[in-house]
């Protein structure tokens, strides 16, 4: 248990008025993950370790995402430092670094950008703040772009909407691109192209472990319900984050979808080809390798015959499904165009909901106060439903529906405002625990705050990062670690499958 | 008159620099391709709702608001002033002065004071707050004091060392049609005036070009409708042909 053994860093204590700490240069200078072996790189297309002209293969490779990406080229011309993201990442919040301010970790490749690339820095760099791309740049690189969980919520912020998630996803694809990659993020995408999850579960093992998850369901509710895998013919293909195959509490939101596809009588399907909507590309930046990983769900699509695509509770999974697949793996022209391509699992449920198709017993979740965490993917890089600020109302309307009582928290930590939970980005690894508890402050703070003040007993995401990072670090500052909970698990508690006909 | 053709050469030339200069910059952006729909979510789901998102952006910096209220304050007086300003100075290039330059003439001068207020107060936020210090290099501060000067010098024309604005015009009027007249030469002027060049000079190589930036920002100029309109865009759609002819 993570929260019995005494951390090796102090935790950060929750204040009731939580402050902007003054700058602590270096805090976090230590923090950096495992760097990724030739096994990790190589399937993904990069070289097995650091390259001899590094130097020279970093710039060009600058030159060509700058030639690339529109948002890099513009980002890097337009900040005019004026501050106003500094107080706005969790991780400066909880480390106090000042290279986790968005403005200085962009500026870690602005002033080298500036050095190789504009009239000022070349002729005169200390004017600038322009510098040389020397190993202590590229430490530095690796350090603090991986002390950025790219949650977009500096983006918000910005007068010129500057994302640093481009920019770290650009720093990161430089890295890797010369040999330096992440162990954690490429691991996982490797395991994906020889396994087909991020867990490494093969497809025997999966429906194994659904084929058990029937006989608890049914256990439990007296009630068929069924997981099928790789069922030809199935009207929808849900790709769920493999976590959900067995870690908790993600199992039981999976359970959730289950009976939630049950009582709306929909066939449906999981596919082994398919096992995981998580697409780690988006974490390290690369658009082969983010096109290459999506690809599969096409061709389980295209295989199985299915008319939809539902994607299961996970967040950069979902900004990738909803705003990346139709330009990387599109068009969708062989499913159903009748319905959104690809369909939020919370959509598909509040559209049942709407049409009044469920039939729940709030009262099986009397026993909870509930409070939901906006998951940053798809809070400021994606939507649900047809209008802007429906991947706000949708879920929140699902627990309310499942639950009399429902808590939100403070508003400058809701809703486009939210607080990454400190996990994202791929950074979920336990060689970046520090970071990840320190980071998760913020979150924890507004959590506290309506746990004294409303009683709240649960906090519910749709994510499997978050759910994955709060059962780790809520114990660390003194909270439990089933407080988390999938939205899909409230509603499924709260189904009445007994009466079913 | 050596002065007159000295500044007159040094206008058009930092005139043209940043025309060049910021038309060459907007073309890089606009052919720089942005392969993935990035808006800050929630945004708006039709262009026109991109336009209205744009405008608040640019007319009352509504991300600025959103992020820090002294930054929003100083920085939309500074614009603001500096843009009433700019307008008021319209009357040395026309000749009649247009009837509403005329009219805004007053206002222009409360204009000058509050872009100089708002500057203050950005250079003060950048000395007094440990994390804009940090992040600011000299650069930073040096275009402040750049634009406090320029704001400075003209004020003091105003209130303090009159120059003589009829032949200031008469040098600016001739500089526009190449009939060179002779330019005032108070110390003040030519210092508002070289200040002015130096920026000119400037802009296109500096954080300034977060003035055309903006309108190219994804974030802020993509419409969020990726499930209903297919985006491509060339260098994805190419690599994936060049690979199948490679593979062919």
């Amino acid at each position: 248990m993570a929260g019995m053994k005494k951390p090796e860093f102090d935790v950060p204590e929750l204040r009731e008025i939580p402050v902007i700490p003054p700058i602590a240069i270096d805090a976090m200078a230590h923090s950096k993950p495992f760097v990724a072996k030739a096994e990790h790189q190589k399937p993904l297309g990069f070289p097995g370790e650091l390259v001899d002209d590094w130097q020279d293969r970093a710039i060009s490779k600058m030159d060509e995402l700058l030639g690339k990406y529109r948002s890099l080229q513009v980002f890097m011309d337009a900040c005019v430092k004026c501050g106003a993201c500094t107080d706005k990442c969790h991780y400066y919040l909880g480390t106090a670094d000042p290279k986790n301010m968005p403005v200085a970790r962009q500026d870690l490749m602005r002033s080298v950008y500036r050095r190789y690339f504009t009239f000022a820095g070349k002729h005169f760099p200390g004017l600038v703040g322009a510098t040389d791309l020397t190993e202590e740049v590229v430490e530095d690189w690796y350090r603090y772009y991986h002390q950025c969980s790219e949650c977009r919520r500096c983006s918000v912020y910005c007068p010129y909407g500057i994302d640093t998630a481009e920019i770290t996803m650009a720093g990161r694809e430089i890295l890797a691109s010369i040999g330096v990659g992440q162990k954690y993020a490429n691991e996982i995408i490797a395991k994906v192209y020889k396994i087909g999850n991020n867990l490494g579960l093969p497809g025997p093992a999966l429906a194994d472990t659904l084929e058990s998850l029937e006989e608890e369901v049914e256990e439990d509710t007296g009630v068929a319900v069924k997981y099928p895998l790789d069922q030809e013919g199935a009207d929808i293909l849900l790709v769920a984050p493999s976590a959900d195959f067995f870690a908790e509490p993600h199992v039981d939101g999976l359970i959730g979808y289950g009976k939630v596809f049950h009582q709306a009588g929909t066939s449906w399907t999981l596919s082994s080809h398919a096992s995981e909507a998580a697409n780690f590309g988006i974490f390290i930046g690369n658009y082969e390798n983010m096109k290459q990983v999506a690809m599969r769900v096409r061709e389980a699509a295209q295989s199985l015959g299915v008319k939809r695509i539902v994607v299961g509770e996970c967040g950069h999974a979902w900004r990738v499904a909803y705003s990346f697949w139709n330009s990387l793996i599109g068009p969708f022209d062989f499913l159903d165009e009748s319905f959104p391509i690809p369909q939020h699992i919370c959509e598909f449920t509040y559209g049942l909901l709407q049409r009044g198709a469920l039939r729940i017993n709030k009262e099986e979740n009397d026993d909870k106060v509930v409070t939901f965490h906006d998951s940053c993917n798809v809070s400021r890089g994606s939507r649900m439903g047809d209008k802007p600020g429906g991947q706000f109302t949708i879920p929140r309307e699902i627990i309310k529906a499942a639950c009399n009582n429902f808590v939100d928290m403070a508003p400058e930590t809701t809703l486009e405002h939210t607080f990454c939970c400190g996990g994202g980005g791929g950074l979920l690894t336990d060689d970046l625990v520090e970071l990840r508890v320190k980071g998760a402050l913020p979150r924890m703070e507004a959590l506290k705050q309506v746990v004294d003040e409303s009683g709240v007993t649960h906090m519910a995401a749709i994510c499997a990062i978050c759910k994955s990072q709060f059962t780790k670090v809520l114990p660390y500052y003194g909270l439990g670690m089933d407080m988390i909970v999938s939205v899909h698990q409230l509603l499924g508690d709260a189904l009445e499958l007994g009466t079913e006909e | 008159m050596i002065l007159s053709a000295l500044f007159s050469v040094l206008f058009c030339a930092a005139f043209v620099v940043l025309v060049v200069g910021v038309v060459r910059r907007t073309l890089i952006y606009k052919k720089t391709p942005s392969p993935l729909v990035i808006p800050t979510t929630p945004a708006p789901t039709t262009r026109a709702g991109v336009a209205g998102r744009m405008f608040r952006e640019v007319v009352f910096f509504e991300s600025l608001f959103k992020g820090s209220k002294w930054s929003w304050l100083f920085g939309w007086l500074f614009h603001f002033g500096m843009l009433v300003v700019l307008i008021r100075h319209l009357r040395y290039f026309t000749e009649p002065v247009w009837g509403w330059v005329a009219l805004m003439q007053w206002l222009g001068i409360y204009a000058g004071m509050a872009m100089l207020l708002g500057l203050l107060g950005l250079l003060v936020r950048r000395t007094a707050v440990d994390r804009l210090r940090y992040i600011s290099a000299p650069s930073d501060y040096l275009m402040l004091i750049l634009l406090i000067a320029i704001a400075g010098t003209g004020l003091l024309m105003k209130y303090v060392w009159h120059t003589d604005v009829m032949a200031l015009k008469a040098f600016v009027m001739g500089m526009m049609y190449f009939q060179w007249q002779p330019l005032p030469a108070d110390p003040l002027l030519l210092l508002h005036l070289l200040l002015v060049i130096v920026l000119m000079f400037v802009f296109p190589i500096s954080k300034l070009l977060h003035a055309p930036g903006i309108f190219f920002s994804p974030t802020r100029n993509m419409t969020d409708n990726p499930r209903e309109a297919r985006h491509v865009t060339a260098w994805p759609a190419q690599d994936v042909k060049t690979a199948e002819a490679t593979r062919s």
